[in-house]
């Protein structure tokens, strides 16, 4: 009987479904109370030697710094995202927390019960006894890295996978070379706050010759109120190397904003490849657009070698605000770059999002899929560039935008620019926006498939070109985000 | 928007604005003036847009306004000779044609005709000292000069162009063709305004020609409102056939009510500088609009097609198809957004823009942007940047076509889908025979011209 008043009456039965989506919690909205070590608010030069001191750090580093905060005061807030972004008061963040009994950990047991606790909630495989996992997880807390595993695994092949402060302690000479050379300090407003305030993060060096044998992962999470997480991921994978390397990030609800504005530079050598995934489901804010994560990130590849390779996978879910732009810079010759894209807003969440790829040397390939779904009343925009420069002779783009809309309120933009300067290359963009259909739906529900089946099956066609992309730990998730974030979602 | 600092044009310009006041000031209608003058101070705000603004991100201004022109005409210089019957680009079409020259309505009988169907011809100017109420209502009221620096500096400055005026359930059948002329031994800057405006169930088809003469360097600032009113029908093609010194910088507002149907064409054959913009306001259900432009540009020309559709009201439908070949050092851009507001639902947009790089030299930047706010639409827009087939090129040279005439079947074929578009009798064909001889470098522009001046 149900059944057959749900058919007979599939708008309300939507609307139903929209409400329960909408409903539904942020389920990694606990907080875990874990002692901390909390600076003052505020920033000033002094906060930025606050934060140096503390990590120890060598002089290069403070100075680098320096000079990055130096060159963040001079720089005017950006305005060109679709973005409504309330004002940011930079004087009211905490700029370093981190969790206190920060002693070097030989094993588990050392580790802060609660803490273990937490990323046991979060599904978190820190656990060394989860071998069977085979994934290698740096987890970063409030910007500072609690804990690697498997690093004695990695280390056998020369791998380093480390907190980007060991890093800087124990192998300077390769975080001088290579930080700052793909996003520098100057970049734009948030890569130049983080430069100055950065407090870890993950590093990555993949020696030559070396694949990696197993997932390497980073799993963020935003545990102390009215603090910023900044945290900087630095993946050098040298001549033939191959790594593939996941990212993870979730908050506590809060009624407040909270700021993350992080930095993730990755460089491939001659025939070397990167693969990028990240899962983004930070704190969206509640139904009225209260509090979440503002995520201002800076993301940028750099295929140097010829026959390079880095791709971008991201599936974004979370955040009140999201300005990310993962790039790929192809100047090696035949290098290759991708990405793909799936972001999801509701409420009053908005995206700003895309990606760049800048065509340098010859015979280079981008791809560019990027599938935003929007619902409630957020927007998404998708904003990306294309530049093919003057001596990149065969480049190859192909670019494809689809925007999902998912009731009348919401907002779906796409601002692709393509800059061609050579005749050579072949620049594709296509973009479609649209809604499911009425008739596909009702040719589902034909055929005996319920509405919500079938808009749970249409929207993951919908989204399958992205997912698949995914390494097999996150596409589960991802799957399991979507299925929270849009199931029963269309009118 | 941020402005040049003390280019002598803009001073020129802003000089104008107040020898004009002083000389015409009490001939013309308050209204008038008082929009100019609103006009006037806006420019003062906004100034030449840059390229940091984003509608202007790939149009560089600042060389068209950093060169030195002569910007008032005194009477005589704007009388054209009443035996140099001009022949078009477009020839033995049946038109009705009617001159534009340097800005001012040139009339062989009256400045304005008054038809006994209701339908009024002729000069702007004239018509608002005639029909001030009728001009008042629609005059500005399509192109917002508050944030575009341009249309502030036309509508400050502009006192003439051609008006048009169809009553309801009137249909003009003949083609009306304006032939817009820029033609001084000095170089100048001009600024025309035209204002069309088609009551419910009216219909025309205008084919504007612009031309200069001369190699002096010419500033064109020109803005055309069309108002579509209920049922109404309207064809526009511009042909723009401009010396490569010039810059024509071309702006059409165009509002559509319920169920009105626009077609406009901009065809750019030559110009220093071109830039076409095309703001189309869909406000009535059932409106229709398609947009289309081709371009074929060499040398250092520049163009740039910026369009923005706003649809406003549900089951309003658009499309915009710009094509077109890029050859030497030209530079093309295309930047174009469709708007959908909330409301307006079940709304059909398309848009693609595809451009062939011919030379290593040749840039070609496009923007095809989507903003929509509403759920149960269908939109989609394509760009591609990209040079002929080898494949097809191959297959003609292996049925014996020479590869010069293979390129130039290609780069025609790829032409045809805008010229198709073209609904005038007769000028599709002779838009095909000026695309053709343009593709193969024949000086197409003075062909049937009688000043031979090239």
């Amino acid at each position: 009987m149900n059944q057959y008043k749900e058919e007979l009456n599939p708008e309300t039965n939507q609307d139903q479904l929209l409400q329960e989506m909408t409903q539904s919690d942020y389920k990694y909205g606990f907080v875990t109370d874990i002692e901390s070590d909390t600076i003052e608010k505020g920033l000033s030069e002094e906060t930025v030697r606050l934060i140096s001191g503390k990590k120890n750090e060598p002089a290069w580093m403070l100075e680098f710094r320096l000079k990055a905060y130096r060159h963040w005061l001079t720089l005017p807030l950006p305005t060109w995202p679709h973005l409504t972004i309330p004002e940011i008061d930079y004087q009211d963040i905490i700029y370093y927390s981190a969790p206190k009994q920060k002693k070097s950990l030989s094993s588990l047991d050392e580790v802060d019960p609660e803490l273990l606790d937490t990323f046991n909630k979060l599904g978190i495989p820190l656990d060394e006894q989860k071998l069977l996992t085979g994934v290698a997880v740096d987890a970063v807390m409030d910007s500072v890295s609690v804990k690697t595993t498997f690093k004695k695994n990695l280390a056998d092949l020369g791998i380093i996978f480390c907190s980007f402060s060991e890093a800087v302690q124990e192998y300077p000479d390769l975080v001088k070379k290579y930080m700052g050379t793909v996003v520098p300090y100057r970049d734009n407003y948030y890569a130049a706050l983080n430069s100055a305030v950065f407090s870890d993060g993950s590093f990555v060096y993949i020696p030559k010759g070396v694949r990696c044998p197993m997932e390497l992962s980073t799993y963020f999470r935003i545990n102390a109120a009215n603090t910023g997480q900044f945290e900087r991921t630095l993946i050098v994978a040298d001549d033939n190397a191959y790594v593939s390397y996941l990212e993870g990030c979730t908050a506590p609800m809060r009624d407040e904003n909270q700021l993350h504005a992080a930095i993730v530079e990755i460089i491939a050598m001659d025939h070397a490849s990167v693969k990028y995934s990240t899962v983004q489901n930070w704190y969206p804010g509640d139904k009225e657009g209260k509090g979440g994560i503002y995520n201002f990130v800076t993301k940028r590849g750099m295929c140097k070698g010829v026959h390079s390779k880095i791709s971008w996978t991201q599936v974004e879910t979370g955040s009140a605000v999201t300005w990310k732009y993962p790039s790929c810079i192809l100047r090696g010759d035949h290098s290759v770059g991708e990405f793909y894209s799936v972001a999801v807003t509701n409420n009053y969440q908005q995206a700003d999002t895309g990606s760049k790829m800048i065509h340098i040397g010859k015979n280079t390939k981008s791809t560019i899929v990027s599938k935003g779904i929007s619902a409630g009343r957020s927007q998404n925009s998708y904003r990306g560039l294309v530049r093919v420069a003057r001596n990149a002779d065969n480049a190859r783009n192909f670019s494809q935008c689809d925007s999902l809309l998912l009731g009348d309120k919401c907002g779906a933009h796409t601002f692709p620019y393509l800059e061609v300067d050579n005749q050579s290359a072949i620049v594709e963009h296509e973009a479609t926006t649209s809604k499911i259909g009425e008739d596909q739906i009702f040719y589902c529900n034909q055929r005996g498939i319920s509405t919500e089946d079938a808009i749970g099956l249409i929207v993951n066609g919908y989204a399958k070109e992205v997912l698949n992309q995914l390494p097999m730990e996150f596409a589960v998730e991802a799957q399991k985000l979507l299925q929270i974030s849009l199931e029963g979602s269309v009118g | 928007m941020t402005s040049y600092e003390l280019i002598d044009t803009v001073q020129e310009l802003k000089k104008l604005y107040l020898i004009q006041k002083e000389e015409l000031g009490l001939r013309l209608p308050a209204a008038l003036t008082q929009i100019q003058q609103d006009a006037f101070n806006a420019f003062n705000q906004l100034g030449i847009p840059t390229t940091k603004a984003e509608n202007y991100r790939y149009t560089d201004l600042k060389p068209s306004f950093s060169k030195i022109y002569k910007t008032a005409l005194s009477s005589q210089e704007i009388q054209i000779e009443e035996d140099a019957l001009f022949n078009c680009d477009v020839p033995n079409l049946d038109t009705q044609v009617e001159f534009i020259l340097n800005g001012r309505y040139v009339a062989r009988q009256l400045d304005l005709t008054v038809l006994p169907s209701g339908v009024v011809y002729g000069s702007l100017l004239n018509a608002w000292s005639e029909f001030p109420e009728l001009v008042g209502k629609y005059f500005a009221k399509a192109a917002d000069y508050k944030d575009d620096g341009l249309v502030a500096l036309n509508t400050a400055l502009a006192l003439d162009g051609f008006f048009l005026f169809v009553p309801k359930n009137r249909q003009i059948k003949d083609t009306i063709q304006l032939i817009t002329m820029l033609d001084h031994t000095d170089n100048l800057a001009v600024n025309t305004r035209n204002l069309i405006i088609l009551e419910d169930n009216a219909s025309a088809h205008i084919l504007v020609c612009d031309h200069t003469f001369g190699e002096s360097h010419f500033l064109s600032n020109s803005i055309t409102e069309i108002f579509a009113g209920e049922n109404a029908s309207f064809h526009l093609t511009k042909m723009q056939n401009a010396n490569n010194h010039s810059t024509c910088l071309d702006g059409n507002f165009i509002y559509q009510q319920a169920n009105s149907q626009v077609i406009a064409n901009a065809i750019s054959l030559h110009g220093g500088l071109i830039r076409n913009h095309f703001h189309v306001k869909l406000d009535g259900e059932g409106a229709n609009n398609i947009t289309s432009g081709l371009y074929l540009t060499d040398r250092n020309q520049q163009i740039t097609n910026h369009t923005l559709i706003e649809h406003l009201k549900p089951h309003c439908m658009s499309s915009q198809l710009f094509k077109g070949v890029l050859d030497d050092e030209a530079i093309g851009a295309f930047n174009g957004k469709i708007h959908v507001h909330p409301d307006a639902q079940k709304t059909e947009a398309y848009q693609v823009n595809r451009t062939i790089l011919l030379s290593d030299t040749a840039k070609m930047n496009t923007k095809p942007m989507l903003e929509i706010y509403a759920d149960d639409v269908k939109c989609s827009h394509g760009a591609t940047i990209g040079q002929l087939d080898d494949e097809a090129l191959f297959y003609l040279q292996s049925r014996g076509i020479s590869k010069k005439e293979a390129r130039l079947m290609l780069m025609y074929a790829f032409m045809d889908e805008v010229v198709s578009t073209i609904q005038i009798p007769g000028l599709k064909e002779r838009v095909e025979e000026l695309v053709s001889k343009r593709l193969r470098g024949e000086l197409s522009r003075c062909n049937h011209c009688d000043f031979k001046c090239h």
